[in-house]
């Protein structure tokens, strides 16, 4: 099967969209210093969500504000454990995620296979007809649209913004954050609730576009995974975090390609190839930590410094 | 002008405060000085807000305020520099300066921050990271942003701590800079001679009350007097300085970073000896006692074991011949939900199977010797702290030839601290071992010590035997006064 160039990289960017919503979701909920495991089910219960209302109301707007609501309400149910009642992030998000996938399947159950609406592709006027530009990045639906955006809306907001700047603070020093004014946890509080809304919208982007339909099990599960080993693959850094949702993208979408280029090679190889060179950045990205020169730099990611940890004032 | 008026501060049982009046003017440096634990830091966080007072009343230019957290303080000019920098390492220099404000103008905050660095001679870029500053220019980027949102009340907890001494010139002509623009500065400090540099006036706190106020200029004995009162002279003979073989050597070792560095050690501890450490909090005791335990590697120069290779890297000696009591034993020291028995069974090494009863002979043993008041199958959380001391101490095995220990009776009543001496110097007898101690209180080092080393300013200013040491001679090094040579 011959593709070319510009098919492929157009399918890698509409297959990452999802994954980058909720990588920068997530990207914004842990430079505040909250880890929030619960993704992967918060993004099935959030696909759910954004597939029933679309379907009962048949309004994909209203659908897709249902799966950002959603993944909100995740998310809270998280900040509170996790935030406000400084109990363990982990233990909380382990088992929110596993309780939203029950939950997704159980209350969806009734609209599975169901037809419901779903977003179609809209080229943009003018822009789409530019050679090899034009079916890269312009003719998509939406949810590919936005997930361009919200890249350099997630970088603009940490580093040109009051609010980012709060957010990397309680990230970096609550007690620091506190002796300037700022409550810590308000902030953590009101970061994880909007890191949620994005990981909504990628469980909307499944449901409504990218995969489109409800049904067990639904395509999207592991992407929650996918998008919080990104985070850390990332280096904190929203760019760095999207450029390898794009990789991982890529490798999957290869891998199909591989599979017919060299048939004697087992399939699986191919499918489960991203993973192993995730953990291989992993490890460069460690070896670079004490080094300097502009390749490390460029690798070197810092955690926050009180990821995970809860903060209440002496 | 600010006025403190019969402040107080419970925590629980505890007195932090009781009824403290201090009142500084506009246009004036106010020091603060007082012993570890005279309440210092405890009336700088009330004035911040970090702790609520629970009586008494702060005006400010007339005005009855409450700090009720931070954010108030600020609003009412009130501005701390911490002793530790309270910032955001992984933030660019500007980014912290800004980090807090109102509003978010980073080009106007540029410069302003570049204006005010002029203005007191800092030497600050604005993109560099801050976790790539001295803990000097940390401070000076902490003042400058506590200048630029407006206070007009400077608290300064300690600041010339791990600093150099260029950056402490630069720093008091910040301050006095301040003074002539009519802020009032609150210094906080245990070196008088800082005092004496920059203040025009001195309150002495102890025990949470102030015993004394002064103005300029002032006595330094006097003054001296007034922060340690009563230090009892030793009763009896001082303990015997020892003479055994020599046991751990420091060649021109340097170790640390920033406000716990020390620099510039040469000195030999023999078997027998009993070390005391004294110096204010945090002046390199605990670096020192690190250092000696191999838990730290000397940054130049070397520390050695006797019997060790001159210039082999030395590992963690520690549970061979070497053991380190940490001040936070049920943190550091001891598994607080493991019983007796099964610390004896950790400290004795050789055992793969476990019966129910194994060690319990040994377990009862030591409690029997060490009067140790619980069962072998007890928690150890469970323990008084005067207990949980003596199970560490039963826990030192037999042919351990260094003990190192972080306030060695911290939180005992003094019973539990007399016999955990006891104890200690029964050990020294049989084994002719060495004993090094840090204690925030000048009594127990002169007490038990026959070696004092003083800690200040990141150095051992004071190196002499018990017998020539006096109270006098010890708060004196200890405030940063030394006019007798430092030992060999």
């Amino acid at each position: 099967m011959e593709i070319s160039l510009a098919t492929f990289l157009a399918a890698v960017a509409a297959m990452s969209a999802p994954v980058i919503l909720a990588a920068l979701g997530e990207t914004l909920t842990e430079k505040a210093g909250v880890v929030n495991l619960s993704l992967d089910g918060a993004i099935l219960l959030s696909a759910m969500a954004g597939f029933v209302v679309a379907t009962s109301s048949a309004s994909l707007p209203l659908g897709f504000a249902a799966s950002a609501l959603t993944g909100s309400l995740v998310a809270a149910v998280l900040a509170i454990i996790g935030v406000s009642l400084h109990q363990s992030q982990v233990a909380a998000g382990f088992a929110l995620t596993f309780l939203c996938r029950d939950l997704a399947y159980f209350l969806g159950h009734p609209y599975a296979r169901q037809q419901g609406p779903q977003l179609t592709t809209l080229p943009l006027p003018g822009l789409a007809d530019l050679p090899f530009i034009g079916e890269v990045l312009f003719s998509h639906s939406l949810v590919v649209y936005a997930s361009f955006l919200a890249i350099p809306c997630c970088l603009l907001f940490l580093h040109r913004s009051r609010w980012g700047l709060m957010l990397r603070c309680a990230g970096e020093n609550p007690e620091a954050c506190w002796a300037r004014g700022i409550d810590p946890n308000r902030v953590r509080f009101a970061a994880v609730v909007a890191g949620g809304a994005l990981v909504g919208l990628a469980g909307g982007a499944f449901s409504l576009a990218v995969k489109p339909g409800w049904g067990q099990p639904q395509g999207c599960e592991g992407i929650g995974w996918i998008a919080l080993a990104l985070v850390i693959f990332g280096g904190w850094k929203p760019l760095r975090v999207a450029l390898g949702a794009y990789l991982f993208a890529a490798l999957q979408l290869l891998g199909i390609h591989f599979q017919d280029a060299f048939p004697t090679v087992p399939a699986q190889i191919f499918q489960v190839a991203p993973f192993p060179l995730m953990i291989f950045t992993l490890i460069l990205i460690h070896a670079s930590r004490r080094r300097r020169g502009r390749l490390n730099r460029l690798l070197a990611g810092n955690a926050p410094k009180w990821l995970g940890r809860a903060y209440r004032r002496s | 002008m600010l006025e403190l008026t019969n402040i107080e501060k419970r925590f629980g049982r505890l007195q932090a405060l009781r009824g403290v009046c201090v009142s500084a003017r506009e246009g004036t440096i106010h020091g603060l000085i007082g012993e570890n634990g005279a309440g210092k830091s405890t009336l700088m966080k009330v004035l911040t807000g970090f702790v609520h007072m629970t009586g008494g009343e702060i005006r400010l230019r007339g005005n009855r305020v409450h700090p009720g957290g931070p954010r108030d303080a600020m609003a009412l000019g009130i501005g701390m520099l911490y002793q530790e920098p309270l910032d955001f390492p992984q933030l660019s220099v500007l980014e912290n300066f800004i980090a807090g404000q109102a509003a978010y103008a980073p080009t106007a905050a540029r410069q302003r921050l570049a204006r005010l660095a002029q203005d007191f001679s800092f030497h600050l870029r604005a993109d560099d990271l801050v976790g790539d500053l001295t803990v000097g220019e940390r401070q000076q980027l902490e003042l400058l942003r506590l200048i630029d949102g407006g206070a007009s009340v400077l608290i300064l907890d300690e600041p010339t701590t791990g600093i150099s001494a260029q950056q402490q010139e630069v720093l008091f002509a910040a301050l006095r800079r301040l003074k002539a623009t009519g802020a009032t500065v609150l210094l906080v400090s245990h070196k008088l001679e800082e005092i004496d540099l920059l203040c025009d006036e001195v309150t002495v706190l102890r025990h949470g009350q102030v015993v004394a106020r002064r103005s300029r200029p002032f006595d330094r004995d006097d003054l001296l007097q007034a922060m340690f009162d009563r230090l009892p002279e030793r009763e009896g003979a001082a303990p015997k300085a020892a003479t055994g073989p020599a046991l751990l050597v420091f060649d021109r070792a340097c170790a640390g970073s920033g406000r716990a560095a020390l620099s510039g050690l040469s000195l030999t501890i023999s078997g027998g000896e009993i070390v005391g450490l004294a110096g204010i909090d945090g002046s390199g005791q605990n670096t020192f006692l690190k250092l000696a335990g191999g838990l730290l590697e000397p940054t130049s120069g070397e520390t050695r074991l006797e019997g060790e290779h001159s210039g082999a890297p030395r590992r963690p000696t520690l549970g061979v011949d070497t053991v380190y009591l940490p001040a936070d034993r049920l943190a550091e020291g001891l598994f607080p939900q493991l019983s007796l028995r099964e610390h004896h069974l950790l400290a004795s090494p050789g055992r793969a199977l476990l019966t129910p009863s194994a060690g319990l002979e040994e377990t009862s043993r030591a409690i029997a010797v060490h009067g140790i008041k619980g069962e072998a199958q007890q928690p150890v959380q469970d323990l008084s702290g005067g207990n949980q001391q003596r199970l560490l101490l039963s826990l030192i095995p037999e042919k351990t030839r260094l003990i190192l220990m972080e306030n060695p009776t911290r939180g005992l009543d003094v019973h539990s601290a007399r016999s955990t001496w006891k104890l200690l110097r029964r050990r020294l007898a049989d084994q002719g071992a060495a004993i090094v101690f840090a204690s925030p209180d000048l009594d127990e080092v002169m007490r038990e010590a026959s070696r004092i080393l003083v800690f200040a300013a990141n150095r051992v200013v004071l190196d002499i035997p018990a017998g020539e040491a006096s109270s006098h001679i010890l708060s004196r090094a200890i405030t940063g006064q030394v006019d007798a040579p430092i030992a060999p």
